[in-house]
């Protein structure tokens, strides 16, 4: 099994020996990772590579078949089905490669709504969201329909969305996936320093090392197992994944 | 990056003395490597002796030279023709990356844990570059962002070679 890097700081998300399967295809075959309190992490690998299935591992949205996701030190596969939606809904923000806005909705609407479903006041969930837009540099969308945007707005709108939240993590599969490289760098730069400034962890998957090059720390993935690289450390070599074992 | 063609495309600009041009090329073109005074003024007394830029009389004040230089029509041709050539596309990855994983296969060396030290050494440098942009000038960011292109293809041909290495393993021993 790989010896993952471990962050300066300390564990906020931890995949231990984590195996899952979709049929008789294996996505991982004990992945191991270990995410730092406010670290930036990218995931990064070849198509079919696992790494999608990592991040929903991580995220609570996939159950490992063996192995361990740990949130804070607590166990996440071991939760109710309740008990992860709320974790889901309270601690974690997420940002997809085509935003999953509501198209009818106007931008605001689209920031407010996580706010409203948690029982935020109406008054306050819309004040954030105008916070939020603004912060993002598209204060003057809020009305707009997001179904009427460009792809960058609509995409800083859903990290509007997903900031709004004050999540202890975001999780972004591909967020620059389907925006030109000028665009794509906007939405990560913005990203990645509100996540910091706000103290939030980012786990992003992407199989683009530009965008990936944005990390404190990038995570390869190869046939179901986990290599990690340090800004200042290469610590790929001695990995299970650098020997190709599958 | 060819001294002479920079130095007549500053003067295109407008006529400068060489100390000018010197602090504009290294500011935008030097990189950490300033340009030697030797180099400015004799790269201007062969362009001057070549008809590309013309050198004004000497101007009273200190240094070597005080002389004002203006490019000509045939130095404007130059850097129009010089403008207008695409620079050949280099492949860098024959020459050192590709040496070092046939290498390593022919002499039965481990060539992928090679491509994975260098993938990380890659990604490294990308992070340095990105944060250099997210503090730099303009001008710094656009020579990052060639940089990271540039590295971002390697990484490409990087993962193909990994997956090829069985298959490159049986051709160079053959």
């Amino acid at each position: 099994m790989e010896t993952p890097a471990v962050p300066a700081s300390g564990s906020l998300i931890e995949a231990r020996g984590v195996f899952k399967s979709f049929g008789q295809t294996p996505a991982l075959r004990g992945a191991n990772v270990t995410v730092g309190q406010g670290e930036i992490f990218a995931i990064m690998g070849p198509s079919g590579s696992g790494k999608s299935t990592l991040l929903h591992c991580l995220a609570g949205i996939f159950t490992p078949d063996a192995g361990d996701v740990l949130f804070d030190g607590r166990a996440v596969n071991a939760m109710s089905e309740a008990d992860r939606t709320r974790l889901r809904r309270t601690a974690f923000g997420f940002v997809f490669q085509f935003g999953q806005l509501v198209p009818e909705l106007t931008a605001a609407d689209n920031v407010a709504l996580p706010l409203l479903l948690n029982r935020t006041r109406r008054k306050v969930a819309y004040k954030t969201a105008e916070t939020w837009l603004d912060r993002l540099g598209i204060g003057d969308k809020g009305g707009r329909r997001t179904g009427e945007l460009s792809g960058g707005e609509a995409q800083r709108v859903a990290v509007a969305r997903a900031l709004a939240l004050a999540p202890k993590v975001i999780f972004a599969d591909e967020p620059t996936g389907s925006l030109d490289s000028l665009t794509g760098e906007k939405v990560m730069d913005l990203m990645t320093v509100l996540a910091r400034e706000q103290g939030t962890t980012v786990v992003l998957v992407t199989h683009d090392a530009r965008t990936a090059a944005y990390a404190d720390r990038v995570a390869i993935v190869r046939d179901g197992l986990v290599s990690a690289i340090d800004r200042s450390t290469v610590t790929a070599s001695s990995s299970a994944a650098a020997k190709g074992v599958g | 990056m060819s001294v002479p063609i920079t130095l007549l495309g500053l003067l295109e600009r407008e006529p400068s003395h060489g100390y000018d041009l010197k602090r504009d090329y290294d500011t935008f073109f030097g990189r950490g490597k300033q340009l030697p005074f030797g180099q400015v003024y004799a790269t201007l007394g062969r362009l001057a002796r070549d008809g590309k830029v013309i050198a004004g009389n000497a101007e009273p004040g200190d240094g070597p030279d005080r002389k004002r230089y203006a490019i000509t029509e045939t130095g404007r041709h130059d850097v129009d023709s010089w403008l207008a050539e695409p620079v050949e596309p280099e492949p860098h990855l024959q020459t050192v990356l590709f040496a070092k994983v046939t290498l390593a296969l022919m002499l039965g060396k481990p060539a992928e844990a090679y491509l994975n030290m260098q993938r990380a050494a890659h990604i490294q440098r990308m992070q340095q570059l990105t944060e250099l942009k997210r503090t730099g000038p303009l001008v710094d960011v656009l020579l990052a962002d060639h940089a990271l292109f540039h590295l971002e293809a390697d990484l490409r041909w990087i993962d193909l070679t990994s997956a090829r290495l069985n298959e490159l393993a049986e051709a160079v021993k053959n």
